[in-house]
């Protein structure tokens, strides 16, 4: 396990390399290289794995384990950021899930960029991603920790913005990168906070808590560890000693803004802004950063600081409503959206916000969702990095976005066709494929711990979940194709086909994972189907897929000829298809409009415009600001003197 | 009053840097101005020497010259920083001055004029050296802003800094006077007695502060005594904008620390509140005018100015962790800005740019020119305050000393501030790698650019992941 | 009336005053050059009366080398205004107006 610090030092090197003198030699070799360095990340992933597992055994909580660490900046006695890699069931899970599915997208766009000019730079830039991503999950510490976070958002801005030449996506990375920077404020406040508080706490119960961590750490502890700051007796200090702010006690407050950075980096309303536009980007960067690893950077840090979230109570309850909040309004606005990237997009939002939910309502002493949580990340990267690659597949195939353009590619695109297939069927949660399981105990950790809102709004969602991505695969696979390009379209090469399949095989087993065991948190193995719960999630599914296939297969002309041909059936069919009209009215023109068009509406406008507010008032001050500069120095010196009698008054104030 | 040889010795620095300007004014006289590059090389030399001396002089902590000079790690840290600032200047302006068609030796000792009157002021120990290093600093100055004498602008630019200056230092000098009157002496050591014995402030001691306050709000340029530094930066030739936005301005803030972080500490609580409004105004003012700019130039210098205001955030907070914190903040930024403003300069001198410092002359740069690229994205992530770089570890520092001494707006504020900036800095990294070049992207590529990029953007990551000796130097000063 | 140091004090602030209000409304850059050095030998007047009140001889140094710097200040500030009259053609304060926002 000391080789552990490999996992992301091996993209780190292979950056550097592929950076600095691969690419300038041979842009073909830079992708295999690049591809190749994340393949042998993965295998130290899972032999890491096997390793901690084997040793420590499974079904009971495994201990943290930091086996390499370096000092890396001192700030004082007690504070100093060291650079290292911990080692626990949670870390482990994301290290495998990021290495594998990095790993087969590097391979995916080896065929998907081929013969694009900056060929090279992507895998560089993706090299980076992945380090960065890596060097996040395996944090010792809260500093690195924000570092990395840092240094992703730096990596998805540069694969955003990737296709420079387009304004959209330049702008589109620019927000990205705004927008979770703005997140990161309230990350960094919190970070100091808790910062100030662990060292004040650390003489008193620092030598206790060194004592417990002896042996599983290779530096002695510090301040802003992980195992410092989640320790109880840390959040019992601190909530004893630190007063209120506005009624919250200073952890909470320093929770709920570090939360606010998660919300940034996961996309939770109202910050989730700039995630749909990140779509801009080539699609495997989407399928990577954008919907299976980055995104879930948030989830994964209220994952890590979860025993402080649970210690200071509210802010749990904030996940739980943000993260409510933007998997049924994602979802919503899923159902009207024509871009399958943007479908995938709003899809990728609701289901992180099943994940927030999942850890929201989770507790200290029934930590069922925070199992959830992780189980429903780690299937939820196979399957919507799947179905990013496969819609890629479709777009290479069709050269088009729109849903409308396609049609009828289940012929064409077999390969395509049943990897999608499979990955819409584990999103939709239909048994025995690995979304129903990792949804069921979402579903299952909100009941136990009674929160009957929360698993109500849930299971609308499983089905509107089931019902948006049947829509997508209705029209992009069934009927006739609706375009020229359509008619043409052709499979993908190989060299994109084996890592869709990789990954639909993943997406559908990888439920059958014990996850429970591996975190050690399911209290004694309650892995399995609760009926109770299954049945009307899976019900809620098939609803949502049969309403789907209702509204979307076939066209007009197809009901046409069958009644002609049945002839007395005719007027049953008329009828049927009068029925479907007024249901299509109902839907369309009701609902569409004015539930699921004005909160769509809500979110171009209002929440956008909140941001665009703050930039709109930045530039009028600076309109503003214009006649002050005028260049007349008896103007300045005039200014000059106010500031003068103007410090002398306060001083004068301030004295008396 | 006698001296001995470990006060001859403690001043080695600056007195190398006096040889250095008049050998350098002989040598240029010699070559009879045809030729300035013997003088280039005379001061480079000139400035490698005094830095060594300076370095050589790192752990010796104590008081010289009769109680003048300080010799801490301030000291040491910034003539070290200064004589960096300076070489890199002398090297980097002979092409510069070419572009521009100035052919003047005197260019390069008044440089040499220009950093001894900073070394001066950061060591001095009293209120009279350092006004007499602050002179130093400002006439030659006031000449090298106006050097291009052809250049309409350049000519204005010296008259406003040079009436504007004066008006400052008459201000600064009006309070030393006022600060004698009260105390009885003008040495810091005497007024934090004096004050630490009676810490009660009578109407000659407010005046005497809010004047002291204007003199050097004037210099490291705080809102309302801010305006004439963009003009004066945008007039001034591009490397003398480039040496002035860095080192004197860090000059200005270590004896800001002095006096007011230190000499005056005693009666910190009467200006604490004032300070922290002029930094909150300070970054407003320079974040949201530079968000409007349309010339790099003069974005600089406002962005200049709103790190002026996370500077004062250091001097704020006020302890001893605060000032190590915005020492350490005023190097990074010296690097950051003097690396920005080199690779500004050399965009600048792009074929087929008019040299009115557009933002276009940025587009399509980064890939046409990798070093350039790479360095002013290095310049402009530290400038926004990423890591890992200098400028993150800076704001980090000096945000969590703030938020240590509870002074939680400011740091909110800095960080609000910091979104701002991202916005205008990242736009020279998008039009460098993500705009489509437009026309001729040659650019004459001479050794000392490289040199200068490599140089500061090694350096700005070498102090951004390893920050320790720096910290540790910064931490050593005097209390 | 016995003349004492508030005398000096008050009249070297009144003196400082001018030489401010000089700055501020003159066009003149020579004048507003003249109001400088005013503002700076008020200074002046205020160290030597220090000096003299409190004897301490301090203070008269420091006007020694306040002189010195003012020279300099004013030798560069003139060298500056005939650069500024070859180009404008004027002395004007206002004709420093190209630099601006």
């Amino acid at each position: 396990m000391r080789n552990a610090w490999l996992v992301p030092g091996i993209p780190f090197f292979s950056f550097l390399i592929v950076g600095l003198f691969i690419r300038p030699l041979s842009e073909k070799a830079a992708g295999w290289v690049a591809t190749a360095a994340l393949f042998v990340s993965a295998f130290f992933a899972y032999s890491i794995a096997w390793d901690y597992f084997s040793h420590f055994g499974i079904g009971h909580e495994g201990p943290a384990l930091v086996p390499w660490a370096f000092e890396w900046l001192r700030y004082q006695d007690h504070l100093t950021a060291t650079i290292g890699t911990l080692i626990d069931p949670i870390s482990i899970l994301l290290m495998v899930v990021v290495t594998t599915v990095s790993a087969l997208v590097h391979l995916y766009s080896i065929g998907y960029m081929a013969g694009d000019d900056g060929y090279g730079r992507y895998f560089t830039f993706l090299n980076l991603f992945s380090f960065s991503m890596l060097g996040l999950v395996v944090a010792p510490n809260i500093v690195q920790m924000f570092v990395c976070w840092e240094l992703v958002g730096v990596s998805s801005f540069l694969l955003i913005g990737y296709y420079y030449r387009k304004p959209s996506a330049v702008a589109a990375g620019k927000k990205a990168f705004i927008v979770t920077r703005f997140a990161d404020l309230g990350f960094l406040i919190g970070i100091l906070i808790l910062g100030y508080f662990g060292i004040e706490a650390f003489p008193h119960i620092g030598a206790k808590i060194q004592q417990e961590m002896a042996g599983l750490s290779s530096i002695p502890i510090q301040a802003i560890d992980f195992a410092f700051i989640n320790h109880p007796a840390t959040a019992h200090y601190i909530l004893t000693t630190a007063g209120t702010v506005l009624g919250l006690s200073t952890l909470a407050v320093a929770c709920i803004l570090i939360f606010m950075g998660c919300a940034g980096k996961s996309a939770m309303f109202p910050l989730h802004i700039w995630l749909p536009d990140a779509m801009e980007g080539p699609t495997p960067v989407s399928a990577l950063i954008h919907a299976a690893t980055m995104v879930v950077a948030g989830v994964y840090l209220v994952a890590r600081l979860f025993p402080s979230f649970a210690a200071a109570g509210t802010p749990l309850d904030v996940v739980a409503f943000i993260g409510t909040f933007t998997c049924a309004f994602a979802a919503i606005i899923a159902c009207t959206q024509d871009d399958i990237k943007r479908v995938l997009a709003f899809s990728t939002l609701s289901q992180l916000g099943y994940m927030m939910l999942a850890l929201g309502v989770a507790t200290a002493v029934s930590p069922l969702g925070h199992t959830a949580s992780m189980f429903h990340l780690f299937t939820h990267a196979f399957f919507k990095a799947l179905l990013f690659l496969a819609a890629g597949a479709l777009i290479h195939g069709v050269h088009s976005n729109e849903i409308w353009d396609m049609g009828g590619l289940r012929k064409k695109l077999p390969v395509t066709h049943l990897t999608f297939l499979a990955a819409t069927l584990a999103i939709a949660g239909v048994p025995p494929l690995s979304g129903f399981f990792s949804k069921d105990e979402i579903l299952r950790a909100a009941v136990e711990n009674h929160h009957p809102i929360v698993f109500g709004v849930a299971l609308f969602v499983a089905g509107l979940t089931a019902f948006y991505m049947f829509r997508i695969y209705f029209i992009s696979f069934w009927g006739d194709a609706r375009s020229e390009k359509a008619e043409h379209a052709h499979e993908a090469p190989a060299v994109m086909l084996i890592p869709l399949i990789a990954l639909a095989l993943l997406a559908i087993f990888a439920g059958f994972v014990p996850m429970g065991e591996y975190l050690g948190t399911s209290h004694g193995g309650h892995h399995g189907i609760h009926w109770n719960i299954a049945i009307p999630a899976t019900l809620a599914g098939l609803i949502g897929i049969a309403l789907s296939a209702f509204m979307y297969t076939g066209t007009r002309e197809r009901y046409v000829a069958v009644a002609r041909a049945l002839g007395g059936m005719y007027t049953v069919v008329k009828n049927k298809f009068y029925v479907d009209e007024v249901y299509l009215f109902v839907t369309k023109n009701i609902i569409f409009h004015y539930i699921a068009r004005p909160i769509a509406w809500f979110d171009r406008h209002i929440v956008d415009g909140a941001i665009n507010l703050y930039a709109w008032l930045t530039g009028a001050l600076g309109r503003g600001l214009k006649p002050l500069q005028t260049g007349q120095v008896q103007t300045y010196s005039a200014w000059w003197i106010s500031g003068a009698v103007f410090f002398i008054i306060l001083l004068w104030m301030k004295l008396s | 009053m006698s001296y001995s040889l470990t006060d001859i010795f403690g001043v080695l620095p600056e007195l190398i840097l006096v040889v250095t300007a008049i050998t350098a004014i002989l040598v240029d006289v010699a070559s009879k101005g045809k030729d300035s590059s013997a003088t280039m090389l005379v001061t480079a030399v000139g400035f490698i020497v005094s830095g060594i001396a300076a370095i050589s002089g790192v752990g010796t902590i104590g008081v010289l010259m009769n109680g003048a000079v300080f010799q801490d790690g301030f000291t040491t840290a910034f003539r070290a920083i200064f004589c960096l600032i300076g070489f890199l200047t002398a090297i980097f302006s002979p092409a510069y001055l070419h572009f521009r068609n100035i052919r003047l030796g005197e260019y390069y000792p008044l440089l040499t004029m220009s950093v001894l009157g900073m070394m001066v002021m950061v060591g001095a120990a009293n209120l009279l050296l350092f006004f007499i290093g602050l002179e130093t600093m400002s006439i030659s100055l006031y000449i090298l802003v106006s050097l291009n004498r052809t250049n309409s602008k350049s000519i204005e630019a010296g008259m406003k800094y040079l009436v504007m200056g004066a008006f400052s230092s008459a201000f600064m000098l009006y309070g030393i006077a006022l600060m004698f009157a009260v105390v009885g002496s003008i040495n810091y050591n005497d007024i934090t007695n004096y004050f630490l014995a009676d810490p009660t402030l009578g109407p000659l001691t407010i005046a005497a502060v809010a004047l002291l306050l204007t003199g050097f709000s004037f210099k490291i340029a705080v809102v309302p005594f801010q305006f004439w530094s963009v003009d004066v930066y945008e007039g001034a030739p591009a490397t003398v904008t480039a040496f002035m936005s860095t080192g004197p301005k860090a000059a200005a803030f270590v004896v800001f620390i002095r006096v007011f972080g230190i000499a005056l500490h005693p009666v910190a609580s009467h200006w604490t509140l004032l300070l922290s409004w002029i930094a909150i105004l300070t970054m407003v003012f320079g974040n949201v005018a530079a968000l409007r700019q349309t010339n790099i130039k003069r974005m600089l210098a406002y962005s200049s100015i709103a790190h002026a205001g996370y500077l004062l955030v250091g001097i704020v907070a006020g302890n001893h962790a605060a000032f190590a914190a915005t020492g350490y903040y005023l190097a990074a930024y010296a690097l950051m800005n003097l690396g920005a403003f080199a690779a500004v300069i050399i965009v600048n001198q792009r074929h087929g740019t008019d040299g009115s410092y557009r933002f276009d002359a940025l587009k399509g740069l980064g890939f046409a020119h990798p070093l350039l690229g790479i360095s002013l994205t290095i310049f402009m992530l530290s400038l926004i305050g990423l890591p890992p770089t200098a400028g993150f570890l800076g704001k980090l520092y000096v945000f969590s000393a703030a938020i240590e001494t509870g002074h939680i707006v400011l740091a909110v504020a800095g960080l609000l501030n910091s979104i701002i900036a991202t916005y205008y800095y990242l736009r020279v990294i998008v039009l460098m790698y993500m705009a489509k070049p437009e026309g001729d992207t040659t650019i004459p590529r001479p050794l000392p650019y490289a040199i200068t990029l490599i140089v500061l953007s090694v350096l700005i990551l070498l102090i951004g992941v390893f920050p320790e000796p720096v910290i540790s130097l910064m931490i050593a000063v005097a209390p | 009336m016995q003349i004492e140091l508030a005398h000096y004090l008050l009249l070297s602030a009144v003196l400082f005053g001018i030489g401010v209000m000089g700055v501020l409304t003159r066009k003149n850059l020579i004048v507003i050059m003249m109001s400088i050095e005013l503002m700076l030998n008020a200074v002046n007047l205020t160290f030597i009366a220090l000096a003299r009140y409190s004897a301490n001889i301090e203070g008269q140094v420091i006007v020694f080398f306040v002189l010195c710097i003012a020279a300099a200040e004013i030798a560069v500030g003139l060298a500056i205004l005939i650069a500024i009259w070859r180009h404008r053609g004027m002395m004007s304060i206002d004709s420093l107006k190209q630099l601006k926002w």
